[in-house]
């Protein structure tokens, strides 16, 4: 178990650095950061000072390295812009983003889970249509697509709910509906198959002819064995709680990391792009490592090692 | 066969049908309480089904029609909570591939406590101690600590066995083993149908033995139904059977086992194969493949006696044994 533990993490560790080290070298290669902040028009001396300034002018081998050291020393680097640590910037915008996505996230399980349980059940009843239908819909509209429709529908026609800002509660709501909708329809189709797959299994007969009343056989023998797929699209939703509102929080104009990001990419802010990359590898790794762990408490099958004793 | 009483289970004109397409046409099959019946057939030929439709296991999509009496009771308009007491209570059923019947992430003692606080009402230490009872019964090894094993980390065999003792624990009146040992290694298959064998003597329940293999039937029954496109063809105490075969499928059967005494043969396959179900022949749905056939066989055929308890649903029945 340790052994197996310890070659997750390691890999997890590798993962991180691959994709900073792809992030290192993309951002570097597409654009002069020099250039953009300083403009075009600036003197050639004052870009050549701020190119030595931020080591801008070494071997991009050297850049990355001492950049690796850095990290090593828990320096995320300081931001071209303001010259404020990236990683201020970054993680005071965090809260907001988790305002948003963690509600979002809370109406993908409470509405994508029961409503594929329900559609299973039901299977080719009209709820089951209705169910699917929904889902097909989440899942293929874009959200900058729902997103502004909301807005259109909500703020401009009803004037109902604010369109944008982070005025007050209800500046959330066409958020958190345009972010959940979608991974609500995911989930919903996620686990209505991985429900109608475990229905049909031998084991689910046995426990009907073993006299075990239908919603316990549901409850007792389908859920727990269906939750396994199911977890495995729940740990990537949570993955991407940093990061998975980049277009929402654009569309509206909500100050969270996404926004953040957007607009340091457009300025080359090398530092806090690479700040915010290296976050969410990490939040997705780290869901990713949970879900592997929680894989061995849901399904003793894969505790190999764990039970090899018991042979 | 007659029963003064009721039998213990009365099928009458069982039928069932999948989108329309007919998978059981009308079995008639009484089993009287401790009897030891088999039912052979090829697959799709109905066994299975027969005992599905009447626990009401199948799929909703299924229309099943007929009766199906338990002590006199129907169970087929009965409501659910009548189900769930019968099933696994009075008649537990087992299945073909212990490793897939059998829950993967639930513990094997668990699954065997659940019937019991079911059927039983235990609850605690009292279930754990009977599971554990149970498991000695079917022969399971070193049962206390097994009790606590899931089933992927037992072999096909000791599942077989935890199936049983599952099934054993609701104490039921008939066990329904729907090809026990067909997934298994031959040396186990022998000890599982010693184990059902030595238990169905020993809580003196009835069973009904499901299988393609005539030779397991023969030994574990005293009486045989076999079925043939989701019928019934001939039904008869075993030993009649085996010397005495009346219907001409029953006969291809036997032609197609190997004798065990007296000289080699070569065996004799039937030609053709099973008619698919939603494109049955009319009348005798052997005919297309019977050396027999003639234009008597286009009508459906009734049950002819053959002798006590042997009924065979074939027009040329008598004129074979005669021959």
């Amino acid at each position: 178990m340790l052994r197996y533990l310890a070659l997750r993490l390691a890999r997890a560790a590798l993962t991180i650095v691959l994709v900073v080290t792809f992030a290192f070298v993309v951002l570097r290669l597409s654009g002069d950061p020099a250039l953009i902040i300083m403009s075009p028009e600036a003197p050639v001396e004052a870009i050549e000072a701020f190119r030595h300034a931020w080591g801008l002018d070494q071997p991009i081998w050297v850049q990355y390295l001492d950049y690796f050291r850095a990290i090593a020393h828990g320096d995320l680097g300081v931001s071209f812009r303001d010259g404020r640590p990236a990683i201020e910037l970054v993680s005071e915008r965090i809260p907001a983003t988790l305002a948003l996505t963690i509600p979002a996230l809370m109406l993908k399980l409470g509405v994508g889970i029961p409503a594929g349980i329900h559609a299973a059940l039901h299977r080719n009843s009209t709820s089951d249509r209705l169910v699917m239908a929904g889902a097909v819909a989440g899942f293929t509209v874009p959200s900058f697509v729902l997103g502004l429709l909301l807005v259109l529908l909500f703020s401009v026609q009803l004037g109902w709910l604010p369109s944008g800002g982070q005025e007050s509660w209800r500046s959330m709501i066409l958020p958190v509906i345009t972010l959940g909708f979608g991974g609500a329809g995911v989930l919903a189709r996620f686990t209505r198959s991985a429900m109608l797959e475990v229905l049909g299994q031998p084991y689910i007969r046995t426990a009907s002819a073993k006299g075990v009343p239908w919603r316990q056989v549901v409850r007792g023998h389908a859920l727990p064995n269906a939750a396994i797929p199911t977890v495995t699209v729940v740990g990537f939703m949570v993955g991407s709680l940093i990061a998975g509102a980049v277009v929402v929080e654009s569309v509206f104009s909500w100050p969270g990391v996404g926004r953040l990001l957007v607009v340091a990419v457009s300025n080359r802010d090398l530092a806090v792009v690479q700040c915010i990359l290296l976050l969410v590898a990490s939040t997705m790794v780290a869901s990713n490592l949970v879900v592997d762990l929680l894989y061995g408490v849901l399904d003793p099958r894969l505790r190999a090692g764990a039970t090899a004793g018991a042979h | 066969m007659q029963f003064v009483t009721d039998p213990l289970v009365r099928l009458r004109d069982l039928s069932v049908r999948f989108a329309g397409v007919p998978a059981l046409r009308g079995v008639d099959l009484d089993i009287g309480a401790g009897e030891a019946v088999g039912l052979v057939g090829e697959s799709g030929s109905g066994k299975s089904v027969t005992w599905l439709a009447a626990l009401g296991l199948l799929p909703p999509t299924a229309q099943v029609s007929g009766s199906v009496k338990l002590a006199g009771e129907e169970l087929l308009a009965a409501p659910q909570s009548t189900l769930d007491r019968v099933r696994g209570g009075r008649v537990a059923m087992i299945f073909q591939d212990p490793a897939s019947a059998l829950n993967p992430v639930q513990r094997v003692g668990r699954q065997v406590v659940e019937a019991l606080r079911l059927h039983r009402g235990l609850g605690g230490a009292a279930a754990r101690a009977e599971a554990k009872r149970l498991f000695e019964l079917v022969g399971i090894p070193d049962a206390g600590r097994r009790l606590d094993v899931y089933p992927h980390e037992m072999s096909g065999g000791q599942n077989q066995r935890v199936m049983i003792a599952m099934a054993l624990a609701g104490e039921p009146e008939l066990l329904v083993a729907d090809e026990p040992t067909t997934a298994l290694d031959a040396t186990i298959q022998a000890q599982i149908l010693d184990l059902l064998r030595r238990l169905q003597h020993e809580m003196g329940m009835a069973l009904v033995l499901i299988s393609h293999d005539l030779g397991v039937v023969a030994d574990m029954c005293t009486r045989v139904c076999v079925m043939y496109a989701g019928k019934i063809v001939e039904e008869a105490p075993s030993e009649v059977l085996f010397e005495r075969p009346s219907h001409p499928y029953t006969q291809g059967l036997l032609a197609a086992l190997p004798a065990m005494v007296g000289p080699r043969r070569r065996l004799t396959a039937i030609p053709g194969s099973v008619p698919e179900p939603w494109n049955l022949p009319p009348g005798c749905a052997f005919a297309p493949r019977c050396e027999r056939a003639t234009k008597a066989c286009l009508a459906p055929p009734d049950f002819r006696s053959m002798g006590p308890g042997h009924i065979a649903a074939c027009v040329h029945a008598r004129e074979l044994v005669m021959a």
